[in-house]
């Protein structure tokens, strides 16, 4: 066994066969971290692909059994629209929140495996490391999401096909997605077990679900709950969804500054607590 | 990044005190490891080995007094001394939903690995842990054992200067405790520093250089082992060395919960 560089004498080089790779540039820390988090899902993702499936059946049901009554029924009023078509954008919003909303579940078993700790004594940075979490978690949702709208466009569901409006609604879906992972790895840290982070997570995904315009108007709703709904990211993921696949009205900026602006406000919070978990 | 002068200890802590709650667990020692010694921190649950290696490897922060590994103050200058640490929990802590060559190929891109060495290096880590067979297998199939030494293929890939490990042979059998010894030896001869916590007097006695004895936060006894049983007494054992500073009774107090269910853990998942 050697670790001593190739062609050096071992006595020569000793110093140089124990020392640590160069630190990048910071701005390359960030990047490098995402890219190697998400690169790990996809290492997990195509390992053990049963979790695609299974995840996608409940958006599916969402949409082949709520979607497509509410559509005979015209009980809700979208202007203009049909409800599936208007269903649709928030249903892959709701997929993507159910998967990130418990990423935290496999961040505490990594804690318990003490996988977590050998990460954070990496020369990640904690937020780098909740980042790439983040965006590791949005790349298992954005495979539902590929799922849902397959789905979509054979239920008949109008949506674009501009390449360019798809990349941007792909990214408002790693955005929120993002988001939500933040936010259960925040729980992840306060909760500290599975089965309280399990329980945290059943009891706010409905809530956001139902206080967001995932499945009708903001208008049809009290005061109260729009009031909600205003400060629920969700709400912001799926109108920057309608936008770029239906075509209907409303400002991307403010959508895709929101998702940003609680992306980064979830980055700082779990980043100061993520490492509780490890104490 | 410069390398520190020969004279420079690996480690070095001096009053370095922490606390959970009420509870001192690490109470004002002083420690210091040699370059190219292989060190053990012995000690009963709780003794506060576990945490002075936690404080070290930057997962707990340094509240009172100073740690430094080669030089670097490891509060204000956590990421380079993390550069310079490989690090192996007590839990078997590879990943069971990757491969043995993804589990380590992932630590490499975290320790900035070149891009153009990396394959070599990853390679290379595995190699010198006789995993050649097993590279493209999930972590889940593999011994005890071999998650062992995948860890230490892990620890390895950044080139660490020294090499901490936690309990490193809890709950394997004979044959994967014997290979593990041979690899830290392996490794001692190529000039890295290591740093082990066990409660295995066997394994201090055939591994270490020196060691040092925790109890209560504090650490009693340092030396070699042949140094601390001549303390003792011309018969005297490592084991006697232990009971003499550790005390041979149970202390109910002693080891937290989190010592118990991580070692249940272990012990689960070696089936």
């Amino acid at each position: 066994m050697t670790f001593v560089a190739r062609g050096a004498s071992p006595a020569a080089s000793a110093d140089a066969a124990f020392a640590p790779s160069p630190a990048p540039p910071p701005w390359r820390w960030l990047g490098s971290r995402i890219a190697t988090f998400c690169l790990v899902e996809i290492q997990k993702i195509r390992h053990d692909r049963t979790e695609l499936v299974t995840r996608a059946i409940q958006p599916a049901l969402w949409l082949l059994i709520f979607g497509t009554t509410f559509d005979r029924l015209h009980a809700i009023p979208t202007g203009g629209i049909d409800y599936l078509d208007f269903l649709t954008p928030g249903i892959l919003a709701q997929s993507g929140m159910f998967v990130a909303v418990f990423y935290g579940i496999q961040v505490i078993w990594e804690r318990d495996a003490g996988v977590l700790a050998k990460l954070l004594v990496t020369p990640t940075p904690r937020a780098a490391l909740v980042t790439g979490k983040a965006f590791a978690a949005s790349i298992r949702a954005f495979s539902q999401v590929i799922a849902i709208l397959v789905l979509a466009r054979i239920l008949g569901v109008d949506f674009t096909t501009n390449p360019l409006r798809l990349a941007a609604a792909a990214l408002a879906v790693v955005l929120g997605s993002a988001f939500f992972a933040t936010l259960s790895l925040t729980i992840a840290g306060i909760a500290m077990t599975r089965e309280r982070l399990m329980g945290i997570g059943q009891a706010i995904t409905m809530p956001l679900f139902f206080g967001s315009n995932a499945l009708y108007p903001v208008d049809l709703m009290p005061a109260w709950l729009r009031a909600f709904s205003v400060i629920n990211p969700l709400s912001y993921e799926v109108n920057a969804l309608r936008r770029l696949l239906l075509g209907t009205s409303g400002n991307l900026f403010v959508d895709f500054g929101v998702l940003l602006f609680a992306l980064v406000l979830g980055v700082t919070v779990s980043a100061a607590i993520l490492p509780r978990l490890v104490r | 990044m410069s390398t520190a002068p020969a004279s420079v200890p690996a480690i070095d802590c001096a009053g370095l005190r922490y606390r959970f709650g009420d509870h001192v667990a690490v109470d004002g020692i002083d420690l210091d490891v040699r370059t190219g010694e292989m060190f053990g921190l012995l000690g009963p649950n709780g003794a506060g080995k576990t945490t002075t290696i936690r404080i070290l490897t930057t997962l707990l922060p340094v509240v009172e007094g100073e740690a430094r590994v080669f030089g670097l103050d490891v509060s204000s200058s956590p990421m380079q001394a993390r550069r310079l640490i490989g690090y192996v929990p007590q839990q078997l802590s590879a990943d069971g939903q990757l491969t043995g060559r993804e589990n380590v190929s992932m630590f490499a891109r975290l320790f900035d690995v070149p891009r153009r060495e990396r394959t070599e290096r990853v390679e290379e880590v595995l190699d010198a842990m006789n995993l050649n067979d097993a590279v493209d297998r999930l972590a889940n199939t593999y011994s005890g054992g071999m998650i062992r030494r995948l860890e230490l293929a892990q620890a390895l890939v950044n080139r660490p200067r020294v090499l901490i490990l936690d309990e490193p042979t809890i709950g394997l059998d004979p044959v994967g405790r014997d290979t593990v010894w041979d690899r830290l030896r392996a490794l001692q001869a190529e000039g890295i520093t290591v740093l082990i916590t066990t409660h295995y007097m066997e394994e201090a006695e055939e591994l270490c250089n020196r060691v040092s004895l925790m109890h209560h936060g504090r650490i009693r006894a340092v030396g070699t082992p042949a140094d601390l049983e001549a303390r003792l007494g011309p018969e005297a054992t490592l084991e006697d060395v232990f009971r003499h500073y550790a005390g041979d009774s149970l202390e109910e107090e002693e080891g937290e919960f989190r010592d118990v269910r991580s070692t249940r853990r272990v012990a689960r998942r070696l089936g």
